[in-house]
């Protein structure tokens, strides 16, 4: 069972969540689908339909309930199927890097990275990176045993 | 508000996804989540039983959401949203879940994990159907003419399959004159017909044609809008002219490879490409006594994977036609394969052996030589099968390279929002389920933009564009995907921030009921959703994607971790 903060040390699986806009990236990912590409059980991909839809507070969120990291894909830069979404996501994103440090989590739980729809090969080597860049990291702690505080409350 | 009903139906297909996920136990686990008051599993969901099944269920359990769980919603959403509606079920109350592309196929190796995954994304699909909405879709007119850029024989073929049905089309061509790539070429595989034979009578119906304009030397230089309403901008001779169109369709063909450093090709003036040769002998000129073909030039290496399919029978075309005008000729086709595929072309290829034509096996390990000082006058190969090497002397070296994607491929894919694959070409929306349809709505692809296509192939994607781009015109407007952002005027603070992020241009600050607030323009709106990111106060939702929709999602994938419902 993939489990993050239960079961800290060796053997250590990290439960990552994939936001993957819908005409690049996730077509990426169904071409890795199809194309059998074996990689790493760790991630689990929501569909956005374009990767400026995932607001920080997604982000945030993921990470201050517990879970060991956040990737966001989009289509490549130039390439947006909105012309320019991808482009408030690569602002979006550097800026919430440095949020995430300030406030004491790790940047590289959060990555955002680009996937074409040809490039099913490329999906499954991110994943497979990114899981083991955050598996290097450790388990993260839900912002609640921190704090004392629910995410998400308003 | 009546209870949350929830119906789960997790697919096997066949093998796919049951033969490494769990799926009765995923469905076990689908009936002890909240609000799924029914769970089944079924050999295929899309099959006629599996989609009655949900049907039948919607009735008789009295179900208000449908998950279901197997492939991608890029393919197989229309179908399962089609049975809910039947069903009397609002659509937008369905919910995909992945199991497959995302699960299944790629964790073949770990079904232990591969069921847990498939169990936490059912349990995310759920959690997020619960707070699906009914949905009406946005309706808008559909501009009766279609653009169909390139004008070869695919791009004619197209052009003439939607102006025989009354449409008026626009037929844009980079060149001064209509026919593409095979102008150069002076016969055509396997029927050895004049190629003008069959160019010229089509670029004349095409030119006749009361409810076609075709600008020649023009160049698409920017497109924007949708389905049934693209503005096209086209320049030509420095003028740019504005057309608005309902349907485009991509026929732009491809180009042959010219050979780099490959059998001495730009050096030796003897040494040149097939359609070099045709070009050369199609205005008459001395037949060589002796010819070497070599094929596969720049196909099937590691840089560029694919086969070029009909590069073999066009080798063995102008072999045969060398060897017609001249039997004492000496034709010699250095190959990897011969891919003399289907019927006729088996056929061609047994008809050019009869011929005398000699066909020669070479290892791509140890390619072909060509010899000589300022001409190409000898080959040497090692000759697979006799297993040692030959020299053959020869007057003429013809290379067979394969069609590649055109360099402006890349400027057409960006303004028509469509991808290109690894290898420049135009990449459809499934290989097998929509083979000349784009994932973008209301915008096609036919002919070599594609992938190498021989004549009949490209006249046949060109019949099936036209059929599908014809579509939408003819039901005369379109149903806009109900996945457009809306805004809660009562929380909306009128900051502007979703005006400055809209690329659309759809949403302007107006005077309402609850004073100034953002207004989203519905037939405007693409669903991108990156106004809803930048709104600070939650004011500015997307249908079908909302916040508290994609929260659900989170909170239910980390529900273990916090130790209750997210």
């Amino acid at each position: 069972m993939v489990s993050g903060s239960d079961s800290p040390g060796n053997g250590f699986e990290p439960k990552i969540l994939v936001f993957a806009c819908n005409w690049c990236s996730y077509a990426g990912a169904d071409l890795a689908g199809v194309s059998r590409l074996q990689m790493p059980p760790n991630c689990r991909v929501i569909r956005v339909m374009c990767s400026a839809r995932v607001r920080p507070e997604f982000v945030i969120t993921a990470l201050s309930k517990g879970l060991d990291g956040v990737l966001v894909l989009g289509c490549h830069p130039g390439d947006c199927h909105y012309s320019e979404g991808n482009y408030f996501t690569r602002r979006r994103g550097l800026l919430l890097r440095k949020l995430l440090e300030f406030v004491g989590i790790e940047p590289e739980r959060f990555q955002v990275r680009w996937v074409s729809a040809s490039e099913g090969a490329k999906f499954a080597e991110t994943v497979e990176q990114v899981t083991e860049q955050i598996r290097a990291l450790g388990p993260n702690r839900p912002r609640s045993e921190v704090l004392g505080t629910e995410p998400g409350d308003r | 508000m009546p209870k949350t009903r929830v119906g789960v139906f997790v697919c096997h297909c066949g093998n796919n996804i049951g033969g490494v996920v769990r799926v009765p136990d995923v469905v076990e686990y689908a009936r002890t989540l909240p609000n799924v008051t029914y769970a089944e599993d079924n050999l295929y969901t899309c099959s006629e039983e599996g989609l009655s099944s949900i049907k039948d269920q919607i009735a008789k359990q009295g179900l208000n959401r449908v998950v279901v769980a197997s492939c991608t919603p890029r393919t197989h959403e229309p179908l399962f949203k089609r049975a809910c509606e039947e069903a009397g079920l609002n659509k937008y109350l369905f919910e995909f879940v992945n199991i497959r592309e995302h699960c299944s196929w790629v964790h073949m190796h770990d079904p232990a994990m591969a069921t847990e995954k498939a169990k936490e994304l059912v349990r995310m699909g759920v959690a997020k159907a619960c707070h699906l909405e009914p949905q009406q879709e946005f309706e808008s007119d559909v501009f009766p003419a279609a653009l169909v850029i390139g004008g070869g024989v695919a791009g004619m073929s197209a052009a003439l399959g939607l102006a025989n049905q009354g449409i008026q089309v626009h037929l844009v061509e980079k060149e001064q004159e209509l026919g593409g790539l095979i102008r150069g070429v002076q016969t055509l595989f396997p029927t050895e017909q004049d190629t003008d034979e069959l160019l010229r009578p089509l670029a004349e119906r095409v030119k006749a044609h009361a409810h076609i304009s075709v600008s020649l030397g023009s160049e698409v230089e920017n497109v924007s809008g949708f389905i049934g309403d693209f503005d096209v901008s086209v320049r030509a001779d420095g003028e740019v002219e504005g057309l608005r169109v309902g349907t485009i369709i991509v026929a732009t063909g491809a180009e042959e490879l010219k050979p780099v450093d490959l059998y001495r090709y730009g050096e030796l003036p003897n040494v040149v490409t097939q359609l070099e040769f045709e070009e050369k002998f199609k205005s008459g000129g001395e037949i060589p006594r002796s010819v070497a073909i070599i094929n596969c030039v720049g196909a099937r290496i590691p840089k560029r994977t694919y086969c070029g399919r009909f590069c073999c029978a066009t080798a063995i075309k102008n072999a045969i036609w060398i060897k017609e005008r001249d039997p004492q000729a000496r034709v010699y086709v250095l190959h990897r394969d011969v891919m003399a595929y289907g019927v006729e072309i088996e056929e061609f290829y047994r008809r050019a052996m009869e011929l005398g034509v000699r066909f020669l096996r070479y290892d791509v390990e140890s390619p072909p030589e060509v010899l000589g000082e300022d001409r190409a006058k000898a080959v040497k190969v090692q000759h697979q099968l006799m297993g040692k090497e030959v020299i053959l002397p020869v007057d003429m070296v013809v290379l067979t390279t394969p069609l590649v994607a055109r360099d402006d491929n890349g400027k057409l894919s960006k303004m028509l929002k469509v991808p290109l694959g690894s290898d420049g070409f135009f990449l459809e929306a499934h290989l097998k389920l929509r083979p000349i349809e784009f994932s973008t709505d209301g915008v096609y692809v036919c002919g070599a933009a594609r992938y190498p296509s021989n004549i009949p192939e490209s006249v046949s994607q060109a019949y099936a564009a036209a059929a599908k781009a014809s579509i939408p015109i003819r039901e005369g407007l379109v149903r806009v995907e109900a996945i457009t952002a809306f805004c809660d005027e009562r929380t909306c603070s009128a900051c502007g921030n979703c005006v400055e992020a809209c690329p659309f241009g759809a949403i302007e600050l107006q005077q309402g009921r609850f004073g100034r607030t953002a207004h989203v323009n519905t037939a405007q709106c693409k669903g991108c959703g990156c106004c809803v990111a930048a709104c600070p106060s939650g004011a500015m939702q997307q249908r079908g994607f909302s916040d508290m929709q994609v929260l659900s999602m989170i909170g239910a994938l980390a529900e273990e971790m916090t130790g209750g419902v997210g």
